[in-house]
């Protein structure tokens, strides 16, 4: 399963690197969106997979079951779920603050716009 | 303890002249010359203690972990160089006053010409690489400033910056040459490297150190090809002139190859590229002064030329050359600081400079004139003044200079034969002959513009009679630190009939029949076509040099930094998979046998969703559409954490995921479809770098779980968590626990990222936007070519 996520990583990275060149604002933070799904994922998998455990510790018991799952790169991920919602957030509202105050999602024309400024 | 106030009395007077000019007015130059006046008598107390062999270390730590102190080494090369620059400098801050009086900014001139004073006598006592070179750019930035000091005037903005950048571009190489040094020696300190003997010589970064060294020491000392800045820095005020660009900072070149001599000096690179060169130097300058009817003119290309001489010295290496290279560092210091002042007396007396306008001053200026009869005489070398003891040697020097007598003696004849009629241009056009309409007003100079060339005047004479009152406090240490070696060098007035004496009197003789013919000779074509060569031609190549940079600094922001995202995206991301691949390339690639046997079949489902998800927002058009896409990956990734043991993240990106896709709607709802006219070549190129980042972190990945997996960390939180955390959940204790204050930062960040939110959410529309807005709001424009 690992070798087949490391395709799907690299599916998903060629799929938000294509959206980030689109000139369309709402193609670009939905390729940021997609680009930082990939980036968890491949940390989750570089932090290799098990399909037995979850990482935690059961009553009576002081120490996690024998090849329970890899606790560190999940709290890794999990705060970059969260920083990536919040980055997603301000950028949509940007992008929506934008077009309520230039009129235009388009990036070749907000540089236009900067230039005649 | 001494020496640290001689060096940094210097600063703080810098520091002070700002605020108390206004206080001192007319009398600023005499009370501000009372810091280098006692940092000379300071100096003075030293050379006994010198000339008996004896030499004084001050070192405090700076910069302990890289072995840079701020020492300073007091031995006879630095104190003769110290004793010059504070000596000149109580001369020049008397004239600067007088010569300046009432300028609105004469506080900022006294603040850079002190700082420039401490800066060189830091310079010249400095006993670590670093502190050496941090006071040779401090030279440098102090004549940027004082070049630049009628910075109202582009001519004097050019030549500042000219001076700055040509020096600083020779600065740069001298400290690779000083780390390379290091390197060889294994020490900074100079009074150290100076003990080590054939060391440098015989390692193979001889050369390279050399070339950097002269690099920095040609550039300051304005050898061919670099001396061009030099008369372009007249510009300055007429003190700075004498000052910098004559008597002390050009020094500085001249005081690094010295002061390097004893452990670079010898082979044939040093003797044919400083001696050649510093040649070449000082006969090209020597005729080009004859083109100019500007006493500074004349004076920049004199000096250049005695720079060159000095240069060409300390090539040839033999114990006579190096004796004529101090004693002319002395006797050019003395008549040149003083011919620099009687110009710029006449200029404040009459406002002209030009030798062929000028006439006649002697009776209004007949201090000025007698000061500048003996500095003359000195230039040219007449016998009892002290430039004739000068020239002497330089023939001795050059005589015995056995593998190549002739061409050196031949150089050194045809230099000094236009030095001579120089000097008559500088002394006789002006002051001699009847007065014209320009002249014959104007009026008798102040004391303090002709103090200074006064007292020059008596140290030529003086010297000029007695030089051996120079042999033994003097010469003698500085001569013994320059060529690493003890000696006892003796001056004489007269050396008896020889062939130095019969050289002497040819080059008066024919000093004189050039000055008769000047104007011929100047306005011949030959010397026209060497100053539209080598005079104003090097200058050009400087212009096109810098425009050339320019041009080359547009192209590059053009093609680099266009304002295009996309292109600084494929920029990033094409120099990472072209690296990346070199190091697959290199290395080779270890990866996994690619086989998905052990895939479930619900695995490849999940994948397919995923990717299948994603690959929907590539051509959907329809907004709501698009979002469904989006969301199909997130959901599908929660699946993937929940298979694999990462119920937490699961449940938090199941969170997220109904969050953005809520988000997503509600913003959507308000915005308009693009519909992206993208040529199907640009979407080849994009696709095309999209594969290949793709490929490349598929790559990375697949090389990474090849490898073998140390989970050190992940391991202790395993261990650690419910004895030192009491928490159940690892993950939850490595976040609210053991990296606690790394997730208040998280939340934090969030907070701000809300308040932005808000803010841009209440933010008012703003007039100018509205009006603007139908002329750029097109729903589809062309794709620009980019």
């Amino acid at each position: 399963m690992e070798t087949l996520l490391a395709f799907v990583i690299g599916a998903l990275v060629a799929i938000s690197v294509y959206l980030l060149q689109r000139r369309d604002l709402v193609r670009m933070v939905i390729g940021i969106v997609i680009l930082s799904n990939a980036v968890n994922l491949l940390l989750f998998t570089a932090g290799r997979l098990t399909r037995a455990e979850a990482a935690l510790i059961s009553v009576g018991a002081t120490l996690p079951p024998e090849g329970s799952a890899n606790p560190l790169s999940q709290a890794l991920i999990l705060t970059a779920i969260v920083i990536g919602f919040g980055l997603l957030a301000f950028s949509l509202v940007l992008v929506y603050r934008t077009y309520r105050s230039l009129g235009t999602l388009d990036a070749q024309a907000l540089m236009e716009w900067e230039f005649k400024e | 303890m001494g020496i640290i106030l001689a060096v940094f009395s210097g600063f703080v007077l810098a520091l002070v002249t700002p605020w108390t000019t206004r206080a001192t007015g007319r009398a600023s130059g005499w009370i501000y010359s009372v810091v280098p006046a006692g940092i000379t008598v300071y100096l003075a107390t030293r050379v006994a203690g010198v000339a008996a062999g004896e030499t004084t270390r001050v070192a405090y730590p700076w910069v302990p972990g890289l072995n840079v102190d701020l020492s300073f080494y007091v031995d006879g090369l630095s104190l003769f160089f110290a004793l010059l620059i504070t000596g000149i400098g109580t001369l020049i801050f008397i004239y600067a006053g007088a010569y300046l009086r009432g300028h609105h900014h004469l506080g900022r001139f006294f603040s850079y010409l002190s700082m420039f004073m401490a800066a060189m006598v830091g310079l010249v006592l400095a006993d670590n690489l670093f502190t050496f070179y941090i006071f040779f750019e401090l030279t440098s930035f102090a004549s940027f400033v004082l070049i630049g000091f009628n910075h109202d005037e582009a001519a004097s903005r050019r030549a500042a910056w000219q001076a700055l950048l040509v020096t600083k571009a020779g600065g740069l190489a001298l400290l690779v040459g000083f780390l390379l040094m290091e390197q060889v020696t294994g020490t900074l300190q100079i009074s150290a490297i100076l003990e080590t003997g054939d060391a440098i010589r015989e390692h193979g970064f001889y050369t390279a150190i050399v070339l950097l060294v002269i690099a920095g020491a040609f550039t300051k000392s304005a050898q061919f090809p670099f001396y061009f800045w030099l008369p372009n820095a007249m510009q300055a005020p007429t003190p700075v002139s004498a000052y910098l660009h004559s008597a002390t900072m050009v020094k500085a070149g001249i005081y690094v190859l010295a002061r390097f001599h004893p452990v670079l000096a010898g082979p044939d690179l040093w003797i044919w590229l400083v001696g050649g060169i510093g040649a070449l130097t000082m006969l090209l300058s020597a005729w080009l002064a004859l083109q100019y009817t500007d006493m500074k003119g004349i004076l920049a290309y004199t000096t250049i030329m005695a720079l060159g001489l000095l240069t060409m010295l300390l090539g040839l290496g033999t114990e006579t050359a190096l004796k004529a290279c101090l004693v002319f560092v002395l006797v050019h210091a003395f008549y040149k600081a003083g011919l620099f002042m009687v110009a710029g007396a006449i200029d404040h007396s009459v406002h002209e400079r030009d030798v062929t306008k000028l006439g006649g001053l002697r009776a209004a200026m007949p201090a000025t004139f007698g000061a500048a009869v003996v500095a003359g005489l000195s230039m040219a070398g007449i016998p009892l003044l002290f430039g004739f003891v000068g020239k002497e040697l330089i023939y001795e020097a050059t005589l015995h200079f056995e593998p190549a007598m002739v061409l050196f003696t031949a150089a050194a004849l045809l230099a000094n034969v236009a030095l001579v009629a120089s000097a008559g241009l500088l002394v006789i056009r002006p002051f001699m002959g009847a007065t014209n309409q320009l002249t014959a007003h104007a009026h008798r100079p102040d004391v303090g513009l002709w103090i200074g060339p006064a007292v020059l005047a008596v140290l030529s004479l003086g010297l000029g009679l007695a030089p051996w009152l120079l042999d033994v406090p003097i010469l003698a240490p500085a001569l013994s630190a320059l060529m690493g070696m003890e000696t006892a060098p003796y001056l004489a007035i007269w050396h008896g009939f020889n062939a130095a004496l019969g050289l002497s009197a040819v080059t008066i003789a024919l000093g004189v029949a050039t000055y008769m013919a000047w104007e011929p000779i100047r306005t011949s074509a030959p010397f026209r076509s060497l100053e539209r060569w080598l005079g104003t031609g090097l200058d050009n190549g400087y212009d096109h040099a810098i425009d050339g940079l320019l041009a080359l600094a547009r192209a590059q922001t053009d093609i680099l930094q266009n304002g295009y995202l996309r292109r600084y995206l494929a920029t990033i991301l094409v120099t990472t998979v072209v690296a990346v691949g070199y190091g697959f390339g290199y290395y080779g690639f270890e990866g996994p046998v690619l086989s998905f046997v052990n895939v479930a079949s619900y695995e490849w489902v999940l994948s397919v969703l995923i990717v299948g998800g994603a690959s929907g927002t590539l051509f959907l058009q329809d907004r709501v559409a698009l979002v469904t896409s989006l969301g199909i990956t997130g959901f599908g990734i929660a699946l993937v954490y929940l298979m694999y043991g990462a119920p937490d993240l699961a449940m938090t990106q199941f969170l997220v995921e109904t969050l953005t896709v809520i988000l997503f709607v509600l913003v959507l709802a308000a915005l308009p479809a693009l519909n992206e006219a993208a040529s199907i070549g640009h979407r080849l190129r994009d696709g095309a770098i999209a594969l290949a980042v793709g490929g490349m972190v598929t790559t990375l990945l697949l090389a990474v779980l090849h490898q073998p997996f140390n989970n050190r960390m992940g391991s202790f939180y395993q261990e650690f968590s419910y004895s030192e955390a009491q928490g159940r959940n690892i993950v939850n204790t490595i976040l609210v626990d053991f990296r606690a204050l790394d997730t208040l930062g998280e939340i934090v960040v969030l907070l701000i990222a809300g308040f932005g939110i808000y803010t841009l959410l209440r933010l008012k529309r703003t007039p100018a936007a509205t009006a603007d807005r139908s002329s750029v709001s097109t729903p589809t424009i062309e794709q620009v070519s980019s």
